[in-house]
């Protein structure tokens, strides 16, 4: 009877790293489920691709760097950046533009820096800047909102949509759908040009009801999620709520200012991917902030950030730089914001 | 009831498996066939046994006393036999062996004398510390600090609040629980003792929520006590780590003990309710503490409950007890699950600081799963009780930045687990921060024991230093007085008139003249002429003639040499004892160059020149007068002044080529068996001496002049101190040589080179240790008559 020598603690609560990432993506369902209501197929496709994509590139790294692949790729770090570029790409987004997006987030953003829990900024966001840079058209034609998507006949179906990201897929004789685009409501207040933000609102040409209603839809699904999320203490609510918070106060004051030249709060709440990049991106652990304190200062400055750029920016939506630009900035407030440890006196 | 209770930060809430053991009442304690006591079951130092092998002991009988302040009695837990007192493996994580006490139980359990305090009221305080002291009694809450120690806290602290730690957080472990509940009488009674040495103003009981039956029964107990409105029973929510010292102190009171400090620096001492009951049997019956209420659980074993044991019982015997299962038997740990330590064997004793044995199962317990990447998640963050970044001291303990980890205060970390038990990625970060602080702490020691050597090192330099500065300043002081010595002298050679520049100069200049006047009686004696005149003149002109200069020293010297006898040179170097201490070498040297100029040494009694003083003609200047010597052998202007001169000055080292010069200056002047003016005053030096005993061992059996002039001196010179034995000896040698020599003298050998390693004629080898015996001997004495001479002036 041998007996196993091993040192305290013994006990530990059983999950790993993995459970973690699993109950994430669990979360995106409710978002997803809009995405998919209002913009058909797209969504969903793209994260299967990118799922694909992702995993295949994450064993080529693994293999090149000796690590034993199942250990590896059951945290699903990799299925999790994929489901969010997923989710942040346009739903016709091309096979292509989903791949180098994945396969950069993955090997570059990802692996490059150490594989998981090493990288300093965000793989998925990373991703998404690299082609929104690279590829501004096929990134900012979203597609119109199309009111039960998935009926048959109303809109794309399936297979158009499949067809439509992958080309290539010829089906012989089958006419190619042609997708109605839409700015996003975002994009469409940035680029409204000398009209004022009334008659933005009341022109339908630019931006239709339907249109707001389904992002704003989405938005509260992933505002949903995200709260289950917290409820499960995946992370806390720091991140988000001062995120939201900055950039609510942020917008309240420039619009009380002036309402015709700024959009107002809800706009940037809820329009955008704003709710998506306050649960789901910008909590991401590995490159946010640490202590609680310095997530406040991390999710204000995410916040303000947004508001920035997204007024006085080149970009109609900037979450991810925004998230991308504060993540250079989270060792900083890391070092300034340790908590003071018990039977010391503050100091600094 | 309750007051308003605050709470630490972080915690977790794990399984509790604690209904398992409370099932059955606490067992009484069972007899194992030996207890292994340990010596060291205690923080502080270890006990010294006071049986030894083969005595019979009996139950409560103390078997070790404490050493020193903070250690802990030791006694017997049953009557029996001392069967071994040797290393046995200790139930520690280190797995090492300390001396433990082996007994083996005769079964008679007979009692020793026992000695109650039963008015402990009345004693007085310094007595009843002793009386726990001596039952051995430590914190049976698991640290095990002696309590005695701990119940006299320092005189400025103001202790104002009393907790008994009831709280027993971790999982599994129900011993305080049962004790509570069947004896709570006790744990009062010893909160009544421990309240009456410190005299707080407040005792608080600190229990979890979980333990209802046992906050029950204290209650029950209290209010028969009579402090009774001091003491309060507080039910705290169930939180791991509640039962840490520093955390129930934060909930109770809200207070924190300050970094590096103890709980009595903030007014509060803590003790476990185990302790108060150990201390109240201490005082109220006289009884050390001999057994404990200890734990066993887990599935391993089919029962699982308390039991009473006698401290040094072996595990096996308890698990047998408790019908442990050995196929399942996979971990055992003494301790909870979360801060308990697994043990190697189950022939471990039970010791005074053992709460439980966690008997468990593969499946209970699983191997420790595989550690993933860190994904800065921060619910270690979180989880900790004393507030640190859990996730940093991971990542400085990892890339081992010890400074770094000390800085966010890594030994604040009480290793309660929490971290590591919330950790998703299942890191062993407790383990980490051990690995960190056992790095620390070697790095800790080497320092220390590099600054110790550092400081030897150091404090040998110093010393070294010193002693070169010391033998620096002699040697300057030396020198100093050797150069005012030569100032004067110069000064006075250009005034052409004696110039004493002092007393001292003076004493020299006489004992100069005395040995001039000593060299050149000899001379008158070897050569039976009558030197005396120009001994006498020497002596007078010595007296009353300023110092030659160099010149005319060289001059006289070479005279000197090209009269003297080889085998007289050292009567005139004999008197040129400088006062500054000529080194034999230079005496020698002195000598040689003297006999190596002119032999007419003696014709050339340097009329006024008193000895030149001991710094005179330079190696320059010698070396010119010994070529000069060896190229103009019959001048016969050397003065014995000069040859003293010569002589007396300081020699400094000759170069091969001026030995070898010399060498054939000796050996050409053979015939120049020539004495100097016989020295006066002082007598021959050493090497003098010996150089011509040498000479005269070689060459014929007459030439022993040194002797005779040793003893001229020696009859002459005022202020000398007796001569020695020795010289006594060499004086009567020689006289007896003289007279025989003198008829050779002119037709002398060679004299043999002075300073020649080796005689151009063989000499026996007992001569030349003699010789060179003689040498040292004479030199020695010649110093201290100079140093003598010097300190009459």
């Amino acid at each position: 009877m041998a007996l196993l020598r091993v040192s305290s603690p013994h006990l530990s609560r059983r999950g790993n790293t993995g459970d973690v990432m699993l109950l994430v993506i669990m979360a995106t369902l409710p978002g997803l489920a809009m995405l998919t209501w209002f913009f058909g197929w797209g969504h969903l496709i793209n994260i299967v691709w990118a799922s694909l994509v992702a995993v295949a590139c994450e064993s080529l790294t693994l293999l090149l760097r000796r690590r034993p692949l199942a250990f590896y790729l059951t945290d699903y770090s990799a299925i999790l950046t994929a489901v969010l570029l997923g989710l942040s790409l346009p739903s016709l987004a091309p096979w292509w533009l989903t791949l180098i997006a994945t396969g950069f987030a993955i090997i570059v953003a990802k692996h490059l820096y150490g594989g998981m829990g090493q990288n300093p900024f965000n793989p998925a966001m990373i991703g998404y800047a690299l082609v929104l840079i690279a590829f501004p058209l096929e990134m900012t034609s979203w597609l119109a909102p199309q009111t039960l998507a998935i009926a048959p006949g109303q809109a794309m179906g399936f297979f158009d949509t499949l067809q439509a990201i992958f080309p290539f897929i010829a089906q012989a004789g089958a006419e190619g759908f042609d997708a109605v685009t839409m700015a996003t409501p975002l994009d469409a207040f940035k680029h409204k040009g000398a009209i004022t933000s009334e008659e933005f609102w009341a022109s339908e040409l630019v931006i239709s009801p339907e249109s707001w209603k389904a992002w704003q839809l989405v938005s509260l699904g992933f505002m949903v999620g995200g709260a289950y999320l917290i409820y499960r203490k995946i992370f806390t609510w720091h991140i988000p709520v001062s995120m939201l918070a900055a950039l609510t106060l942020l917008s309240l004051l420039f619009w009380a200012t002036d309402p015709s030249n700024y959009a107002f709060p809800e706009l940037h709440l809820l329009g955008g991917a704003t709710m998506l990049g306050a649960f789901f991106i910008a909590t991401d652990p590995v490159t946010a902030a640490t202590s609680v304190k310095g997530k406040l200062y991390y999710g204000a400055g995410i916040g303000i950030l947004i508001y920035l750029i997204r007024t006085w920016g080149n970009y109609p939506d900037a979450v991810a730089f925004a998230v991308l630009l504060m993540n250079f900035v989270a060792p900083l407030i890391d070092h300034y914001t340790q908590p003071r440890t018990y039977g010391h006196k503050s100091t600094k | 009831m309750n007051k308003h209770l605050h709470t630490f930060h972080g915690g977790i809430h794990p399984p509790e498996n604690k209904v398992q053991s409370t099932q059955t009442p606490i067992e009484p304690a069972l007899l194992p066939d030996k207890l292994i006591l340990p010596l060291q079951q205690h923080i502080g130092q270890q006990a010294q046994p006071l049986i030894s092998v083969g005595e019979r002991v009996l139950k409560g009988q103390m078997i070790a006393a404490a050493v020193g302040y903070v250690s802990a009695a030791v006694h017997a837990p049953t009557s029996g036999t001392v069967t071994a007192i040797e290393p046995r493996t200790l139930p520690h994580p280190s797995g090492l062996s300390e001396q433990c006490i082996i007994i083996e139980p005769d079964g008679q359990e007979q009692w020793t004398d026992l000695t109650p305090l039963t008015n402990y009221q009345q004693v007085a305080k310094e007595t009843l510390l002793q009386h726990i002291s001596n039952a051995g009694i430590t914190g049976l809450g698991g640290a095990g600090f002696p309590t005695s120690v701990k119940l006299n806290p320092s005189q400025d602290l103001n202790i104002d609040t009393l907790i008994l730690n009831a709280a027993e957080c971790e999982p599994y472990i129900t011993a305080d629980d049962m004790l509570m509940r069947e004896r709570a009488e006790e744990v009062i009674q010893g909160l009544h003792i421990i309240a009456h040495i410190l005299q707080p103003s407040q005792c608080l009981i600190g229990i979890e929520n979980n333990k209802p039956e046992a906050v029950d029964a204290l209650q029950q107990a209290i209010e028969s006590s009579h402090l009774k409105d001091q003491i309060r029973v507080l039910s705290i929510p169930t939180k791991y780590p509640s039962g840490g010292e520093k955390q129930l102190i934060q909930i109770l009171t809200n207070r924190e003990v300050p970094n590096g400090g103890i709980p009595a620096d903030i007014g509060i001492v803590c003790h476990n309710v185990g302790t108060a009951v150990a201390v109240s049997r201490a005082i109220s019956k006289g009884e050390p503490l001999i057994s404990r209420i200890t734990t066993i659980t887990g599935e391993a074993v089919k029962r699982q409950g308390n039991i009473e044991v006698l401290l040094g019982t072996p595990i096996e015997a308890l698990l047998t007890h408790f019908e442990v299962q050995q196929d399942q038997l996979h971990r055992v740990i003494m301790g909870g699950p979360m801060m308990g330590f697994t043990l190697d064997s189950v022939q471990l004793p039970v010791v005074k600081a053992s709460n439980c044995i966690l008997a468990t199962t593969r499946k209970e317990l699983p191997d420790p799963a595989p550690e993933q990447a860190c994904i800065r998640c921060g619910m270690c963050a979180e989880a900790c009780p004393a507030t640190l970044l859990p996730q940093q001291l991971y990542w400085f303990s990892k890339s081992r930045e010890f400074d770094k980890a000390l800085s966010h205060n890594l030994l604040d970390c009480i290793e309660c687990g929490a971290c590591s038990y919330v950790c998703p990625s299942n890191i062993p970060l407790v383990q980490y921060y051990r690995f960190a602080k056992g790095e620390i702490r070697i790095e800790e020691h080497e320092r220390t024991a590099s600054d110790h050597a550092r400081q030897r090192f150091e404090a040998r330099q110093a010393r070294l230093d010193q002693e070169e500065a010391d033998k620096e300043a002699k040697r300057k002081a030396r020198a100093d007085v050797a150069a005012a010595a030569k100032k004067e002298k110069a000064a006075a050679q250009d005034n052409g008139e004696k110039k004493p520049v002092d007393a001292k100069a003076a004493v020299v200049q006489a004992a100069l003249e005395r040995a001039k006047a000593r060299k050149a009686q000899k001379a008158a004696e070897a050569k039976g002429s009558t030197d005396t005149p120009a001994a006498d003149t020497t002596e007078k002109e010595k007296q009353s003639a300023p110092a030659m200069s160099a010149v005319e020293r060289a001059k006289a010297r070479k005279a000197a040499n090209a009269a003297k006898q080889p085998n007289d040179s050292e009567t005139a170097s004999e008197g040129e004892k400088k006062t500054g201490g000529l080194s034999a070498l230079e005496k020698a040297k002195a000598k040689r160059a003297q006999s190596s100029t002119a032999p007419n040494a003696e014709d050339q009694a340097t009329p006024a020149s008193e000895k030149p003083q001991a710094k005179g003609l330079s190696a320059l200047e010698r070396a010119k007068a010994k070529r000069a010597a060896n190229g103009d052998e019959q001048t016969a202007e050397v003065s014995t002044d000069a040859g003293s001169g010569t002589q007396a000055k300081p020699v400094k080292a000759l170069s091969t080529l001026e030995k070898a010069k010399a060498k054939r200056a000796q050996a050409a002047a053979q015939d120049s068996g020539e004495t100097d003016a016989p020295a006066e005053g002082k007598p021959l030096s050493a090497i003098e001496r010996a150089k011509a005993k040498r000479a005269e061992t070689v060459q014929t059996p007459a030439e022993k002049t040194t002797p005779a002039s040793n003893t001229d001196e020696s009859a002459e010179t005022a202020n000398k101190k007796p001569m020695s034995a020795l010289e006594r000896a060499k004086a009567k040698r020689a006289e007896a040589a003289t007279q025989s020599e003198s008829a050779d003298t002119e037709t002398s050998e060679p004299v043999t080179e002075p300073l020649e390693e080796k005689p151009a004629a063989p000499m026996s080898a007992l001569d030349r240790a003699k010789a060179k015996r003689a040498e040292k001997a004479a030199s020695q004495a010649a110093d201290d008559s100079t140093a003598d001479t010097e300190k009459r002036d």
